[in-house]
């Protein structure tokens, strides 16, 4: 079974693992297409409109099938690989290890917020921005800029003592877990720590900064987290919701996998 | 029309191989929204479905750069800048959210309301702003002078 850790906790092995895996995916041109699906989303889902990767009950079990397909291409480079999580609660300073050379890298610089260090940042060659939304070609990040602070543990307490998971109108504007995690409401969780980063990380393209996974893997671990504190909650809606994803409805733009497929991670992974 | 920044995207990154896949996908965009444009916008008729006011247009010089915005059914009142420009081709759905055109130096930017109404764009996607004209604003605080390129998704 799968064990997915914290990021802190890895070896410089495990680093460089997935590392290596990321960039060979890049190479190989099969990470561009993570971007391209996770931006098509970003742009179709609307709060009125059909909406499945965000602003919707299905942006947990979208993101958690999207992080198996990634963890899924990087362990068919290397098998051993599994995504690491961020806990922004803990490691909160760009001077975390996360940010090291040796790993993600480091915070832009001053002016044009590129990435100078690291195995992504620009002088290195490997990591081209071929999906963006704009005509600079490098990785960047502000980290701290766009909002000071990350969320903090307290907050995130306080979204995990809800106990609905979500509520109609099923968008930007519902009570419950899940748009509190995802930060339209309350203190902003996910969409905090997007801003926090900057860069990529602030625009549709997002998954073109890698932290995105580990970001990701977190709000996927926070989703565990709250299921075991509420047993007797489940995914809402169950059905004959428009332009929403019920439970046992397909998700695009896999249509073969359901809210309910997705609800135990267990078969698939765990969390040290 | 100068397309600068189709050029920048078709030869900005032409080493890789991504690079020449998406020349495809956007001469396809640009030909839907040509159609499109002939037909107005599918929610023309002034009201708004959630009831929130429209946003004024504007039109300034911003941080040196060219900002404009307006309902996007008075698409018709701005003929004299051409097409409708370089949007992004979009996932199919019965919302397009492109209610308010909004340009930087004439580039389309991609905006959306949120049915609180407030407004985000692609370039700052997961913070919310007032008003199209301050999210305009916002966009070319994040640009710092780079042009928006069309965005395939797909």
């Amino acid at each position: 079974m799968a064990v997915r850790k914290n990021q802190a906790n890895l070896t410089a092995t495990e680093k460089r693992n997935f590392v290596d895996a990321v960039l060979e995916l890049k190479r190989a041109g099969r990470y561009d297409e993570f971007i391209s699906t996770h931006n098509a989303f970003i742009i179709g889902d609307t709060d009125e409109g059909e909406r499945t990767g965000h602003r919707s009950p299905s942006f947990l079990p979208w993101h958690r099938r999207f992080l198996l397909q990634f963890e899924q291409a990087l362990q068919s480079i290397t098998p051993s690989v599994t995504l690491p999580y961020w806990d922004w609660t803990v490691d909160r300073s760009p001077r975390s290890s996360l940010w090291g050379d040796d790993f993600l890298g480091g915070d832009g610089r001053s002016g044009d917020g590129r990435v100078t260090s690291g195995p992504f940042a620009f002088s290195g060659g490997r990591w081209p921005m071929n999906l963006r939304v704009d005509g600079r070609t490098f990785l960047r990040r502000s980290l701290g800029t766009g909002v000071r602070d990350l969320p903090t543990r307290a907050e995130v307490d306080r979204v995990l003592a809800m106990d609905v998971y979500d509520a109609p109108p099923w968008n930007s504007a519902s009570d419950g877990f899940r748009n509190n995690i995802e930060g339209w409401r309350g203190p902003n969780l996910h969409n905090r720590v997007h801003v926090w980063v900057g860069g990529q990380m602030t625009t549709g393209a997002s998954p073109n900064d890698p932290v995105f996974w580990l970001h990701h893997c977190f709000i996927d671990k926070l989703w565990a987290d709250w299921q075991k504190l509420h047993p007797a909650s489940g995914y809402l809606p169950t059905g004959d919701t428009p332009d929403v994803v019920d439970l046992h409805d397909t998700m695009k733009p896999w249509n073969d996998v359901t809210p309910a497929d997705m609800l135990d991670h267990t078969k698939f992974y765990t969390y040290a | 029309m100068s397309r600068p920044t189709r050029r920048q995207l078709l030869h900005g990154s032409a080493a890789s191989l991504a690079g020449v896949v998406l020349a495809a996908p956007v001469a396809h965009a640009d030909r839907a929204v040509a159609r499109s444009a002939g037909h107005g916008h599918p929610g023309a008729g002034g009201h708004h479905s959630d009831g929130h006011a429209m946003p004024e247009p504007f039109d300034e010089i911003y941080q040196g750069r060219h900002i404009q915005g307006w309902p996007a059914d008075q698409g018709d009142a701005h003929g004299s800048r051409g097409d409708h420009g370089r949007r992004a081709q979009r996932l199919a759905g019965p919302h397009d959210g492109m209610d308010f055109v909004v340009r930087i130096d004439n580039d389309d930017l991609h905006v959306m309301q949120n049915v609180d109404g407030t407004w985000i764009s692609l370039v700052n996607h997961y913070e919310k702003f007032s008003t199209p004209h301050t999210l305009a604003r916002a966009a070319v605080r994040e640009l710092q002078g780079a042009d928006l390129v069309p965005v395939i998704t797909g």
